[in-house]
């Protein structure tokens, strides 16, 4: 790619100021908001405008309204906090990124060595693979739904049970034990594990191979010890991002839990029952607004702490 | 795809195969890869076949690997059932897709260039206030913008479902760091003929960007297609839906017999199929340069 190949480094715009543009300052000035004018203002609007608006919102009643009606101070807040439903769609988001983080992570990067190993048609391999990325979650949650995880006597998981003797499984319904779980999660892998799969692929193509050949000159036995001790250190950008770009997708849950089950109390992370508290039968906007910008903050928190962690600045690709 | 295989430099542990061990070890990565191929297409191959089966068939409590025999009809039985506007959904995606792509590369391509090529005093402190909106995690900003494109009265609206989701903040970065890197040399022998930053970036950045901007299309128009959480906020009225928000309806409404639904959701899936077949190539560069499907 010419972004990464591009030899000569760019020189910083102030370098050349006033030395060859004869148009001056001005003419830059007008130049410059012809260009970046129009996106400055649908970002001001659709981007700046929602936020503020929703913060005041926050701290109003407004229910089937848009405009702030009663102030009622923090108390959407507080009953945000307090709210059962809401704590407990908190918890669900936890539970499900801490089955998809790593899952998604170890899968991936055994996809991609596997992949990087092939000799023949690996491009095959990596279309086949990738292939699911392109699917929507609406798409993948309506077969998984009705086709795989059928809670009825047609569905194919249940028919591969029946092979071995097991009666079926109301697999979206079943909260005793949560057998849910096994399509959210698995519905998921496979729509997401391509894309990080070409995203390790990239980073295990950046590696030198002098550096394979210096450990086997030394002694280092090809498999195990060449991946923890060179592949895997090599990987630390590329597994940094991989875990941040996943957990902040694992945050943003919606499309397959709304598609596979519904707005129900027992699996519901915040973003559905954000949707339905503020644009169901009740819209109630001013809870709604409050909660969104709770989730933010906690999105945000998260988010630093674990750049701190890990150390994003080095991860910068 | 042959093209894309540009990836000769990839390491190989050097003496795998010459052991016994080697051997087993090549022999379980190939059962292993293969398995995982199946797992992977499988789903696509539920979708053909309950697509191409008839109703019976597909609830049968003895599943079968093939239909009996295939159900053209049910696609010609979609477009024809009166309850379900397919043909409206498909026309509102493809428009949603096609215009919300080539707006938001437009956008955030000008804008890009204007940050990293025009001199201007305060040009850092607007990359910095479209850098500061990434930070803000965008699926809980459906509610802000719901009200936004509410009280525009835009709710219902291919406006309401194209204009908000035009404005890119992470793509007019990308697009950024891409010119920041582009040769000088081609922009500087435009300038000796006397083009300004108009003429120089139509003429001569545009055009030889395109490989990056075919990337960023496929991944924008993949992801504009696949879109769910904003079309479902805005689609309020049937004649507004997406194709995906019409797939999500029709199966909670129970609006649509389950074989025309699949055959709907095969329909959804062409278009991606086709890009997929004809843009891999740049889906791949822009997904390692975007990091960032969404």
């Amino acid at each position: 790619m010419s972004t990464r190949t591009a030899p000569a480094p760019v020189p910083r715009a102030p370098a050349r100021k006033g030395a060859r543009r004869p148009k001056g300052i001005a003419g830059n000035t007008l130049s410059f908001w012809l260009f970046v004018g129009p996106f400055v203002v649908g970002l001001l609007v659709f981007s700046y405008v929602p936020i503020i608006w929703s913060l005041i919102l926050s701290f109003f009643e407004a229910y089937n309204t848009v405009t702030p009606s009663k102030f009622v101070g923090v108390s959407n807040y507080v009953d945000m906090l307090t709210d059962r439903n809401f704590l407990s769609s908190l918890g669900t988001f936890t539970l499900f990124a801490i089955f998809i983080v790593p899952l998604t992570f170890v899968l991936s990067l055994a996809l991609a060595l596997l992949v990087n190993q092939v000799k023949i048609a690996r491009a095959f391999f990596r279309s086949v693979f990738f292939l699911p990325t392109a699917c929507s979650y609406v798409v993948a949650s309506l077969i998984w739904r009705l086709s795989i995880f059928n809670g009825v006597r047609f569905g194919l998981a249940n028919t591969i049970l029946d092979w071995f003797g097991i009666d079926g499984i109301a697999w979206l319904s079943t909260v005793d034990p949560p057998w849910y779980w096994i399509p959210i999660v698995s519905v998921r892998l496979w729509l997401q594990l391509g894309f990080y799969m070409i995203l390790f692929i990239a980073g295990l193509q950046r590696i030198s191979p002098t550096l394979y050949e210096a450990a086997y000159v030394d002694g280092a036995k090809p498999g195990w010890q060449t991946f923890r001790y060179i592949t895997l250190p090599q990987l630390r950008a590329t597994s940094v991002a991989v875990l941040i770009l996943n957990l902040i997708a694992a945050y943003q849950a919606f499309d397959e839990f709304y598609n596979l089950i519904g707005n129900v109390n027992f699996a519901r992370p915040p973003l559905v029952y954000l949707y339905g508290i503020s644009l169901g039968t009740i819209q109630d906007l001013g809870h709604g607004s409050a909660g969104a910008l709770i989730l933010a903050v906690i999105i945000m928190l998260v988010t630093l702490l674990q750049n701190k962690i890990f150390g994003f600045g080095k991860a910068g690709d | 795809m042959a093209a894309i295989d540009r990836t000769t430099g990839a390491p190989q542990p050097i003496g795998y195969s010459r052991t016994p061990l080697g051997l087993v070890a090549q022999v379980l990565r190939w059962i292993a890869l293969l398995i995982a191929v199946i797992l992977f297409l499988l789903p696509f191959y539920l979708v053909l076949r309950n697509a191409l089966s008839t109703e019976a068939d597909i609830t049968s409590p003895t599943w079968t690997l093939f239909p009996k025999d295939l159900q053209w009809g049910n696609l010609k039985e979609l477009f024809n059932d009166t309850q379900v506007p397919m043909a409206r959904a498909l026309y509102n995606s493809a428009v949603v897709g096609v215009l919300g792509t080539a707006g938001q590369l437009l956008l955030a391509s000008m804008a890009g260039y204007g940050l990293a090529r025009i001199p201007y005093r305060h040009a850092d402190k607007v990359f910095y206030a479209i850098v500061a909106t990434l930070m803000i995690p965008g699926a809980v900003t459906f509610i802000p913008s719901f009200i936004v494109v509410s009280s525009l009265g835009w709710v219902s609206t291919l406006r309401g479902l194209i204009i908000p989701t035009l404005f890119s903040g992470f793509a007019a970065f990308l697009f950024r760091q891409y010119f920041l890197n582009f040769p000088r040399e081609l922009e500087e022998a435009a300038r000796v003929d006397g083009a300004g930053h108009f003429g120089t970036f139509w003429r001569i950045v545009v055009p030889n960007s395109l490989p990056f901007f075919a990337a960023l299309a496929a991944i924008t128009f993949i992801g504009n297609w696949n879109s769910f959480l904003w079309p479902l906020v805005i689609g309020q009225d049937s004649s507004s839906w997406t194709i995906q928000v019409a797939m999500s309806t029709f199966v909670t409404a129970q609006t649509i017999n389950i074989h025309e639904l699949f055959m709907a959701v095969a329909v959804s899936i062409l278009p991606l199929v086709l890009i997929f077949a004809f843009l891999q190539r740049y889906l791949i560069q822009g997904v390692t340069q975007s990091g960032i499907k969404d």
